[in-house]
């Protein structure tokens, strides 16, 4: 049995839009109508058009972006539901599924269809078609030939008869090789399945190929293409109940650890391991706070745990908890930890080398225990990433979570500045002056001349000593975010000072500071 | 303690030498043992696990980690907000086997001891004055762990401190050219002995000057004359 959902990318993008299903609508890739739906067709929207030929055609046309992915998750509700009638259920590609009719349990196959189309539709799947029939391509026509929450039934041995009366232009729908045969099909004077299905098999394998001979073996019914049918993702969500619900953080972390330790094992079990995972705390039957953590390698039972305290302790929640024993404000306690895995990966890429690695282990513990005593993001791990400042070129990522969002390093960045990297990176800009020898403020021009000789400056504070500039080096003109209301043109500067010591300073419109130091 | 366990044996010195070392480092006998430094460093500078070295400059400090970083060992930075992370892959720290607590606040004397337990380098810059006794309950829990602190700032006991003299930058003038190479030179107080000095040049933290103008000027005088 063949489950076909018609223009589901269509359906998919107009249901997260939240607009009308029956507004004419089209999901477009590269400016090309990919899928449109039954409303836009009537007005003469076809696939293959540009979005300005189907904009003329139709005004009101709904334009909706391609987005497989998309396609994909909202099928997802419609397998379950499927799944739950019957398992064993093959998802050929969003839009279209394939099971075993249940006909036995059901009675006959037309009941078995009726069932199907009711569940679907009772879940707000309304254009639903079904085709039974005894091979998966015989199936999938039939089901092309029903109308919306209705199905077509070819009875056993009735496929040949069935497809014989199809035209060839169905094999269109097979991609570029199909379109091309039925172009060549339709010059050859041949119009239905019927007749390339009468054609000898050696004639038509040296003729139109192996792809052709695989459609004359399907138009005959004789080509019976089995599916692999999915396996239901294992449960691998482990939680803990609290009954009566605890009220303090640390009972919670200390109740939780025989859990963390059987959600790594049954993940183990599986030659798995966990690298995100979602920790959730529920109070009063509401998840009262969720979040996901990275880890930069896999998560064990004591990370796990860490990472409960640590949810716990900030933010509100931990802030209520340890100011119920101080105010008395009454509020929600913890009855429920959840651990999901988000995201799973084989444990063999993260095998451990032959030789242990006890020493990062041992790195880690004494680590939690600083996170322990100060907060969870004051232990940093420092990375690179690209940039044009000194401080944009450098990322500090909380210990134990992963780097996400970084720009790349090997982009040529122009505008930043050259010469050695700062040592000493100021993620906050300190104020500074520098003035010229009339004791005049040193500004940049638009066109990225500077005003006059930098002869003095001073960083950091009103009260410092000026000191004379021994050398400077600049400008480097940027303007950056201009797009987005950014700083505007300013212009960067390396100035040494009377010391010996170099400053990197940035002159912004509003006037000086100091970005880092190459002391 | 993070024993090297990666690192690659040192070629130029003999391989049973360097595993007797290593074995005494299991064994917890690891006092004195020399922690690696830059190259430029070693023969001037060789740091004495367990001892605490006192730095004035940023540059200094990250030169005096990265030896042990690139050797395969775990460093870390307290009390470093501004701290520089391409200066200091640069100068050949490894960033995956960094921790950095940039503001340990004031509990940084509890959090450098936390680190010093499971580090082979750490950096530090006290926020405050340190007195005697906090100096001597970090300095025999540095024995204990034999791990190297290197303090960038002022600091009670300390092995030898480093100090930064004649700083000069070449490349730039006025406008046109760029930073390029800085030479200073540094000079290495120990006890009451006369400070010796060096000269290095950055980025690459390499001696610009390998005759030790303290202790062989005389001699050079006398050839000449």
């Amino acid at each position: 049995m063949v489950v076909w959902c018609p223009d589901w990318s269509v359906v998919a993008a107009l249901e997260e839009a939240g607009a009308s299903s029956r507004s004419p609508a089209a999901v477009l890739h590269a400016n090309l109508v990919e899928v449109c739906n039954g409303p836009a067709r009537a007005e003469g929207v076809r696939r293959g058009q540009r979005r300005r030929d189907a904009q003329a055609r139709c005004p009101d046309l709904v334009l909706l972006p391609a987005n497989p992915d998309r396609d994909a998750r909202a099928f997802e509700p419609v397998l379950a539901t499927v799944e739950d009638l019957r398992p064993g259920v093959a998802a050929l590609r969003p839009g279209l599924l394939a099971v075993r009719a249940p006909d036995r349990w059901y009675g006959n196959e037309t009941y078995a269809a009726a069932t199907v189309a009711e569940a679907l539709v009772g879940i707000g799947v309304r254009d639903v078609r079904l085709g039974v029939a005894d091979d998966l391509f015989t199936a999938e026509q039939a089901a092309r030939t029903a109308d919306a929450q209705s199905w077509t039934v070819v009875p056993p041995g009735g496929s040949p008869d069935f497809l014989r009366g199809l035209p060839v232009s169905v094999l269109a729908d097979e991609g570029a090789q199909g379109r091309e045969l039925v172009s060549l099909l339709e010059r050859l004077g041949m119009r239905s399945l019927g007749d390339l299905a009468d054609l000898p098999a050696e004639a038509v394998g040296h003729r139109l190929g192996a792809y052709g001979a695989a459609v004359r073996r399907r138009a005959r019914g004789e080509d019976p293409t089995l599916f692999a049918a999915r396996q239901p993702p294992p449960e691998l969500d482990a939680e803990v109940p609290f009954e009566p619900p605890l009220e303090s953080v640390e009972a919670v972390t200390f109740s939780v650890r025989t859990t963390a330790e059987r959600f790594v094992e049954q993940l183990a079990r599986r030659q798995l391991v966990a690298t995100g995972v979602r920790v959730e705390a529920e109070s009063e039957g509401v998840v009262c706070s969720s979040r996901t953590w990275l880890h930069p390698r896999h998560f064990g039972a004591r990370d796990l745990v860490d990472r409960v305290h640590w949810q716990l302790q900030s933010a509100d929640v931990g802030g209520s908890l340890r100011a119920r024993k101080d105010v008395g404000v009454v509020r929600a306690p913890i009855e429920r930890i959840r651990f999901v895995p988000e995201v799973v990966e084989s444990a063999a890429a993260h095998g451990e080398a032959l030789w242990g690695s006890a020493s990062d282990d041992l790195v880690e513990r004494g680590v939690a225990r600083v996170q322990g005593m100060i907060g969870f993001d004051a232990v940093v791990r420092p990375v690179l990433q690209g940039g044009r400042s000194p401080a944009a070129r450098q990322a500090l990522v909380p210990w134990g979570e992963r780097a996400v969002d970084l720009r790349p390093v090997d982009r040529p960045w122009p505008g930043r500045v050259p010469g050695p990297p700062p040592v000493r990176v100021f993620a906050v800009p300190r104020d500074a002056e520098v003035v010229d020898e009339r004791n005049l403020d040193v500004r940049v021009t638009e066109r990225g001349v500077v005003t006059g000789e930098p002869a003095r400056f001073r960083v950091e504070g009103g009260d410092v000593p000026w000191q004379p500039v021994k050398a400077w080096a600049g400008p480097w003109p940027t303007d950056e975010g201009w797009w987005s209301g950014g700083a505007g043109l300013s212009a960067r500067f390396q100035v040494v000072g009377a010391d010996g010591r170099a400053w990197l300073l940035l002159r912004a419109p509003e006037g000086w500071s100091l970005e880092a130091a190459y002391d | 303690m993070p024993a090297a366990s990666t690192a690659q044996l040192d070629p130029g010195r003999s391989v049973v030498e360097q595993l007797r070392e290593r074995v005494a480092a299991m064994e917890r006998r690891t006092t004195g043992e020399v922690v690696p430094t830059l190259a430029g460093l070693t023969d001037v500078l060789p740091l004495r696990a367990g001892s605490a070295y006192a730095v004035d400059s940023a540059s200094l400090a990250l030169a005096l980690a990265a030896g042990a970083s690139q050797a395969g060992a775990w460093v870390g930075f307290a009390g470093c907000p501004d701290f520089g992370a391409e200066a200091a892959a640069g100068l050949g720290i490894e960033l995956s086997r960094t921790v950095l607590v940039p503001d340990p606040g004031e509990h940084w004397v509890e959090v450098t001891a936390a680190l010093v337990d499971v580090l082979r380098v750490v950096v530090l810059r006290p926020p405050a004055s340190v007195s005697e006794k906090t100096a001597a309950v970090l300095g025999s829990r540095l024995r204990n762990r034999s791990a190297v602190l290197v303090v960038h700032g002022r600091w009670p006991r300390v092995e030898a401190r480093l100090s930064t003299v004649e700083s000069a930058w070449e490349g730039p003038t006025t406008g046109p050219g760029e930073l390029q190479e800085r030479r200073a030179g540094v000079l290495v107080h120990r006890g009451s002995r006369p400070p010796r000095r060096i000269d290095l040049s950055w980025p690459d933290v390499a001696r610009v000057d390998p005759v030790d103008p303290v202790e062989q000027q005389p001699v050079v005088r006398r050839a000449i004359g």
